[in-house]
């Protein structure tokens, strides 16, 4: 069986010849025409004049459309339609897209972009936090306040109490694909459109409604990104729009591909925030009442800025069972980039918060902050009574009987839910949302990973070192992540399949999942094998096509393989299961009596090969083509009144970072990192073990060399590589130990595996806290690390500690 | 017009000679193996050899190239997937999304010849291309593996 064997990615081959192809590789027809963007060089103002006739009469010049030309819907948005794809009269950011150049050649659109001039009157931008609250600029009526307990109480009658503040800047991309579309025009009005995108059917969407078209006379297709991270959960709309508007005008195939610079200037990026915390707690390191307050600068359009926030505040608990707690989330209105979808969706910024507050709890104790944390855990799985939260009240709901309006297929749509759903509260061991943690394995897990790093003994020995090196310090820590897993948007918990089998036993699998880089499409493709009893070869695996599967949910949340696997077991044991019936009345046997496995079928005493199994099915007239469809069980959720189930389950992990600072300049290395984390019984442990280790790069990349800077003007000043550092090959951990805790999801999920994309990205906050623990020991003062923490950072942390 | 030797081929191409290399490959020669990251030499995803020395073809001009220079891309870095970067790069798994590792295979190709034993230190200085899935464990292994392949 191909399932939980360590099978390369699904492209390997093609990945290094260089024959793997994304969307600007596709070969365009040879008339095809190329987009760009005209842009504001204002954050926030009025557009009084436009004089384009420059740009029109530039070499290679097409056309140049305005707001005014687009003919149907004039808007990208996955949630608010409030994201015009061009300007109408006011701008709202630096970089938002006014006009729009087609020309010949890609840098024709570029040059004559530049051309444009537009006149804007200029407005006061709003720009940080501190003036959106002064100003009550935001999303939604008020702040989202969700509590448990009581927490006014608690803090006061807690013996120790401490108050503080974590600032955390946002994150690029950098996908190193940037963002690409192609339109083809087809005869009627058609349109066919490759993107660069993880949610096909969110382009589909947006492009019929610019092209005034139901959804049935658009495709869009993705074989591969490069690259998505969440980034192109969204962000892709206005290309894909862009050219398919043009390529409506022009009858000319249109692309359009984001210049580097373009690209980190136009699009959104993780959302930056600042999180204020009040603690009580006492001698023994326990956390008894938190008092949380989550402000994010959400940019200028709402995007899918309340899902985000809100799965900060799910995750503001992370791996501790808090009595009383109270978490209060600001999504604030400001004039910079639309932040949106990126690995974690706001989970990583509620996980730092809770881990801030251990940091500083043990520091204020004196106490290991490993033993604090363990202290706090929930209660183990074992522990707990089983089964699961109680399920949603059976109570008659209305249904509204005309069409909804917005984007029902984006996440962004949460807002506008008029279903909330019947939730129950758990009364042990509890969230603060009153879901019950039933399947809680970090004591084992953190057990495990301490032993097997040495963390006492090496902590014991860093404490000798650091006393006896004055100008360099050494630091380690340990931080856990439990993550929950599903779309806190119910109904996107669903996925389709469409799986044939040819008479030469052959298998053609498709499903709405969408592929950058993680690995999908071959495991689920081992997970069709496994169904067949076939090799992995035998299954091809296709682009993702919204004329295949419809009504496809974003490939994000980590749910790719849990819901898509799912879909395609279906699909492939409809087939299973009608051949076996086929054989089963040939052989006069039972249906269940008839076994796939290496590549054979065996009924009723004979053995055949798969081929001829399917060329028997074949020849008795039988179906070889199935649909497979699956939904999550077991989940409602009420996200205004915070209270239900919105995970199926938890995917968890430990990490332990040592770093050493160099406490003249704050330079800082990751001198060794071990890793232990939880992916269920995976379906590759060898894909799966590449997403931890990258997480872990890309979270501890997030919270150290990667800074965002604005000027007071608006402006993005770190646009580029050379200015915004992700990071390289000399920034990985000097040793870097990974492991799969290697144990089956309770959880009914496909071969009880784990949701694997997001999670590890959170292990990097265990390098954030190691710096922490290396200024710590320049002084007798916490050293109130903020993140990112660049050697600035740890400069000015280490001046702090000393008091 | 201007003669390029590409993978061994002699070829003809007809564009300004100020065209950065990497837009003459991909769109000029159809090679869309080498690709465009940011622009400013800075990630490497365009990495191509000119006479065996790694360059970021994003920052060389059509016109700095002289005919007798030989060009070699990631499609010509092997008749047959042979090399032992690409043996080594195969049998660790190293890309995820693939995006930059036409740029880090040739890379690595041309760190290898200078490098043919290298240290844990060596790769951290030579290997400076970006990748944003964070592969930067595997190919370090993937070059050790290919040294010993060699």
């Amino acid at each position: 069986m191909s399932v939980g064997k360590p099978l390369p990615h699904d492209a390997a081959h093609l990945h290094v010849t260089g024959a793997a192809r994304y969307v600007d590789d596709i070969p365009a027809p040879a008339n095809a025409l190329s987009l760009a963007f005209g842009l504001s060089h204002v954050a926030a103002g009025t557009i009084t004049a436009m004089d384009l006739s420059a740009v029109r009469a530039a070499p290679g010049v097409v056309a140049v459309l305005t707001a005014e030309d687009l003919p149907f819907d004039n808007d990208v948005s996955p949630s608010n339609h409030d994201e015009p794809l061009l300007a109408t009269g006011e701008v709202h950011y630096m970089g938002q897209p006014v006009f729009m150049v087609v020309a010949d050649s890609h840098l024709n659109a570029r040059k004559a972009a530049r051309l444009g001039r537009v006149e804007i009157d200029p407005r006061g931008p709003i720009l940080s936090i501190e003036s959106a609250m002064e100003a009550d600029s935001r999303f939604e009526d008020g702040p989202r306040i969700w509590t448990k307990g009581d927490v006014g109480q608690a803090l006061q009658d807690a013996p120790r109490r401490l108050q503080g503040r974590i600032e955390m800047g946002g994150q690029e991309h950098f996908y190193l694909e940037g963002h690409a579309a192609l339109a083809l025009p087809q005869e009627g009005g058609d349109m066919v459109v490759h993107s660069s995108t993880q949610h096909p059917t969110e382009i589909q969407h947006k492009v019929a409604e610019a092209l005034g078209v139901p959804m049935n006379a658009v495709r869009v297709e993705v074989r591969r990104m490069g690259g998505g991270f969440g980034g192109k959960e969204s962000q892709g709309n206005a290309l894909a729009v862009a050219c398919a508007v043009a390529a409506r005008a022009t009858g000319r195939p249109c692309r359009m591909r984001y210049d580097r610079d373009d690209d980190m200037v136009i699009t959104g990026k993780r959302h930056d925030f600042r999180i204020d915390y009040d603690v009580g707690y006492d001698d023994t390191g326990r956390v008894l009442a938190v008092d949380f307050t989550q402000m994010t600068r959400c940019g200028w359009a709402m995007d899918l800025s309340l899902p985000v926030a809100d799965r900060a505040m799910l995750h503001a608990d992370n791996a501790y069972l808090l009595d009383a707690v109270r978490i209060t989330s600001h999504r604030l209105k400001t004039n910079t980039q639309s932040a949106t979808a990126y690995r974690g969706f706001g989970g990583p910024q509620g996980v730092l918060g809770i881990e801030r507050v251990m940091d500083e709890v043990a520091h204020a104790l004196g106490m290991d902050a490993a033993d604090v944390r363990r202290r706090n855990y929930y209660r183990a799985m074992g522990d707990v009574a089983g089964g699961p939260a109680p399920r949603p009240a059976d109570s008659p709901r209305s249904f509204p009987t005309e069409m909804k309006e917005g984007d029902i297929a984006s996440r962004g749509s949460q807002a506008f839910d008029d279903d909330r759903a019947e939730v129950g509260v758990a009364s042990e061991n509890t969230t603060p949302y009153g879901m019950k943690v039933a399947d809680f394995i970090l004591h084992e897990m953190t057990d495990a990973l301490l032993e097997r790093c040495d963390y006492f003994a090496r902590r014991d020995a860093i404490a000798q070192w650091n006393a006896e090196n004055g100008l360099l310090k050494r630091g380690i820590a340990f931080s856990p992540v439990k993550f929950g897993i599903s779309f806190t948007l119910t109904h996107l918990n669903q996925a389709g399949a469409l799986v044939h089998v040819y008479q030469d036993g052959s298998v053609h699998m498709n499903h709405g999942g969408t592929e950058m880089g993680q690995g999908l499409f071959q495991k689920v493709a081992q997970v069709a094998a496994s169904r067949f009893g076939i090799g992995v070869d035998r299954v091809k695996i296709t682009a993702t096509d919204t004329g295949k599967v419809p009504n496809t949910s974003a490939t994000a949340a980590s749910s790719g393989s849990d819901l898509n696997g799912m879909a395609v077991q279906a699909a492939c044991d409809t087939i299973r299961d009608r051949i076996a019936a086929c054989l089963a009345e040939l052989h006069q046997c039972s249906a269940e009596d008839v076994r796939f496995a290496d590549g054979r079928v065996r009924v009723g005493g004979e053995d055949m090969s798969f081929t001829r199994a399917v060329q028997t099915a074949y020849e008795n007239r039988v179906s070889l083509s199935a649909t497979g469809f699956y939904k999550t069980p077991d989940l409602a959720w009420d996200r205004i009144k915070g209270q239900g189930r919105p995970f199926f389950y938890f995917a968890q992990g430990a990490a332990v970072t040592e770093v050493v600072i160099d406490t003249l300049t704050g330079e800082n290395r990751i001198l060794r990192t071990d890793i232990l984390h939880d992916a269920g019984a995976s379906l590759n442990p060898g894909l799966d073990i590449g997403q931890v280790e990258g997480g872990y790069v890309q979270g501890a990349g997030w919270l150290t060399t990667e800074e965002l800077v604005w000027d007071d003007k608006g402006r993005l000043t770190t646009h580029a590589p050379s200015t915004y550092k992700i990071p390289a090959c000399s920034d990985r951990p000097g040793v870097f130990n990974v492991d799969l805790w290697d144990q089956p999801n309770p959880a009914q999920t496909v071969y009880r595996s784990k949701a694997v994309g997001e999670p590890p990205f959170m292990l990097g906050i265990s390098a954030h806290l190691a710096l922490s623990d290396a200024c710590a020991a320049c002084g007798p003062a916490y050293p109130d690390l903020q993140a990112p923490a660049t050697a600035e950072e740890v400069l000015r942390a280490v001046t702090r500690a000393r008091g | 017009m201007q003669t390029l030797t590409v993978n061994g081929n002699n070829l003809e191409v007809d564009a300004e000679p100020d065209t950065p290399l990497l837009w003459v490959l991909r769109e000029q020669l159809g090679l869309t193996g080498t690709k465009y990251g940011c622009g400013v030499a800075a990630c490497g995803a365009c990495t191509v050899h000119i006479d065996g020395m790694p360059v970021r073809s994003c920052q060389v001009q059509l016109q700095d190239v002289r005919p007798e220079e030989t060009i070699t891309t990631i499609e010509g870095l092997s008749p047959d997937l042979s090399h032992p970067i690409q043996q080594a790069w195969l049998e660790l798994d190293v890309p995820q999304c693939g995006y930059c590792q036409s740029g880090q295979i040739m890379a690595a190709a041309a760190f290898l010849k200078d490098y043919p034993d290298p240290t844990d230190e060596d790769i951290k200085a030579g290997m400076t291309n970006l990748c944003r899935c964070g592969t930067y464990n595997r190919i370090k292994a993937g070059i050790k593996r290919a040294a010993e392949l060699s």
